[in-house]
């Protein structure tokens, strides 16, 4: 069973133009700021959007393909779906939810809601059969939209932002049960997401989009070891700054001149982790050689680590430990001396 | 919010307090403007003055004799009867009429939408004659009906439920249509998404999602056939029996017996009244 398409979809002032190839078991991750075409991207493949070029194909079966005329409407898909706002019925119980996907694919009625039973169950919601939607907490919510998603037995199944609208303290436990109900699934499975931990945690796969155009595709490995845009930098956490590098140095585009232990040459990016980067209020003396100066414009705790990000040139986020911020007595507009070790700054072609 | 015990802690207390305050002890200081109270009061009189009016001249002692009189009674029946298979009628073809309006990409459907709510605005009388115009023995289709299948709808009892819908109509297809347009179609596509064709989308979604708008515009719809006059009397006469509904009894008794007009009208006022209280029940417990 494999998934390929070749999404256009042109909405006038905007173009959707996205590949994706994906198999059997391949999770696959949609990551893109706001306006990307993640939404779109889903729609089409869903089918309630149809493409105004290339083709989609899953497991032979051609699903949509403008050149040709052919286009399965979303009903006849083998596709499920779990919308970002769950949208389940709100007239019909847990149970009647998972049963009506059923249904719809032609079960008897009996037949549907002892597998929409056995479904709810296997999600541990066994005892919030007979509850209508609104007496769900969110997390319950979430699983039996996924249980109306899979209980069809789709090839493909489409999560869009599948905890966006949980709380943050839910998302572990609910991450870690989403983790379990995917491992079970045999077919496509494709997450769109703006959240790193789901992306890196969930998928094996991540397609980046931006604009409507897939701008990087690798494994999460591959990923966070060379973001090619600013936004994967950032969804990564790591600054990712352009320049010309001549052997192991790189000249940023703002003038600074950095060494690197990784040589390369012509236009590259230099990546450098949060954490590698070190603040001081004098200039430093001693071995790094990546030396320059900035103001505090921000500072953030997250968890047990404060970030700083510093306004210079180039401007850096650094990681540093809480206590270091009082220490150093660090807050917005303090003048600070950044240093960076040339081993801690990779380099790579753009 | 709710108010039992735990909840009120959520409250910051000093938000809490001077609401009370205004809620309750301040409500004897609160001005209100006379001149929106002097317009009010007007107002109520305007409803109040003649259902007063009703009330007392009223024949109480003979109410259950007038209205059981052959006439009067075969009036009620008649208006129950004819205003029930128009609030049905309204649904059958109200119902698809919104959802093609707002659910399809037909050309013209803005048009159509436009043209269905035309007899809120027209005068009833108006719409009786262009009834006439059509289906009455000379007109458009009245002809074509009658030669073909027989069926003659100008002076008969088809013909009263026929000119009640074509001005109920519009009512439930606006209640309809509003309810269809707010209602996004989120649940619509999730629906397709699970594999629902277009029929099982609107029958087992849309419809049951749009209940309570259903119910509030087959009521409007049944209460403007209840009353309507103009349309009837011009496309179906009055002929006792078989299109003399209430209104239209009221209207002749008010020559011939005074006392039964006050009755007749008293019973279509009692009826309106239970159907609103219903209604307002219906809604504060809808969904």
């Amino acid at each position: 069973m494999t998934l390929s398409a070749h999404v256009v979809v042109d909405r006038g002032t905007f173009t959707l133009d996205a590949s994706l190839r994906a198999e059997s078991g391949d999770t696959v991750a949609v990551i893109g700021p706001n306006g990307a075409g993640k939404t779109t991207l889903l729609r089409a493949l869903a089918g309630l959007l149809p493409l105004t070029g290339g083709h989609l194909v899953l497991g032979g079966h051609t699903l949509d393909r403008p050149g040709t005329g052919e286009f399965v409407r979303p009903e006849e898909r083998p596709v499920g779906v779990v919308f970002q706002d769950l949208r389940l019925f709100p007239h019909l119980t847990a149970l009647d939810n998972v049963a009506f996907a059923l249904r719809c694919r032609g079960r008897k009625r009996k037949d549907a809601r002892a597998a929409a039973t056995a479904w709810l169950a296997r999600l541990g919601l066994a005892d919030k059969a007979r509850s209508r939607p609104r007496h769900l907490s969110g997390g319950q919510a979430q699983r039996v939209a996924l249980a109306r998603a899979l209980a069809p037995s789709p090839r493909l199944l489409l999560l869009d932002e599948p905890l966006s609208a949980l709380d943050t303290s839910l998302r572990a436990d609910v991450r870690h049960d989403l983790a379990g109900a995917l491992a079970a699934f045999d077919g496509v499975r494709l997450i769109i997401t703006h959240d790193p931990t789901e992306a890196l945690t969930l998928a094996d796969h991540l397609v980046i989009l931006e604009n409507g155009r897939v701008i990087q595709t690798g494994t999460p490995m591959e990923i966070t070891a060379r973001p090619r845009s600013e936004y994967v930098a950032r969804f990564v956490g790591a600054n990712l700054l352009r320049g010309h590098a001549d052997g192991d140095h790189i000249t940023l585009t703002g003038g600074l001149r950095l060494a690197t232990a990784h040589p390369t040459s012509g236009d590259a990016y230099a990546l450098i982790r949060p954490q590698a980067v070190s603040l001081h209020l004098d200039p430093p003396h001693g071995s790094p050689r990546n030396v320059w100066q900035g103001r505090i414009r921000d500072l953030s705790l997250t968890g047990h680590t404060a970030r700083v990000t510093v306004e210079a040139k180039p401007s850096i986020v650094a990681e540093i430990t809480p206590a270091a911020i009082g220490e150093l007595g660090l807050s917005p507009g303090t003048p600070v001396w950044m240093s960076v070790k040339a081993t801690d700054i990779t380099t790579y072609p753009a | 919010m709710t108010a039992d015990g735990p909840d009120v802690l959520d409250v910051p207390p000093p938000a809490a307090a001077p609401r009370r305050r205004t809620a309750r002890g301040e409500r004897g200081r609160e001005r209100y403007p006379a001149v929106l109270m002097t317009l009010a009061a007007l107002g109520v009189l305007v409803i109040v003055a003649p259902l007063a009016g009703l009330v007392a001249r009223a024949p109480w002692g003979s109410l259950v004799e007038l209205l059981s009189a052959p006439g009067n009674r075969q009036a009620l029946w008649l208006s129950v009867f004819c205003s029930v298979t128009t609030a049905v009628v309204c649904v059958l073809l109200g119902v698809p009429l919104a959802w093609v309006v707002q659910r399809t990409r037909l050309p013209g459907r803005r048009v159509l939408h436009a043209l269905t709510t035309l007899p809120v605005v027209l005068p009833p009388i108006v719409g009786g004659v262009a009834l006439l115009l059509a289906f009455g023995r000379e007109g458009l289709l009245g002809g074509f009906l009658e030669d073909t299948f027989g069926i003659r709808l100008a002076f008969t009892t088809p013909g009263v439920i026929l000119a009640q819908t074509f001005v109920s109509l519009p009512f439930l297809v606006l209640a309809i249509s509003g309810a269809l347009q707010s209602r996004d179609r989120h649940l619509e596509e999730a629906a397709r998404t699970m594999g629902a064709g277009p029929w099982r989308v609107f029958w087992r979604v849309t419809l049951p999602l749009i209940r309570p708008s259903l119910i509030a515009g087959a009521v409007l719809a049944w209460a403007r056939a209840l009353g309507e006059f103009g349309a009837t009397i011009t496309f179906a006469g009055n002929f006792p029996g078989r299109t003399q509904t209430m209104p239209l009894a009221v209207y002749m008794a008010l020559e011939t017996d005074p006392d039964a007009a006050v009755a007749l009208s008293l019973v279509l006022v009692a009826v309106s009244l239970a159907v609103l209280i219903g209604m307002r029940r219906r809604w504060t417990g809808a969904l």
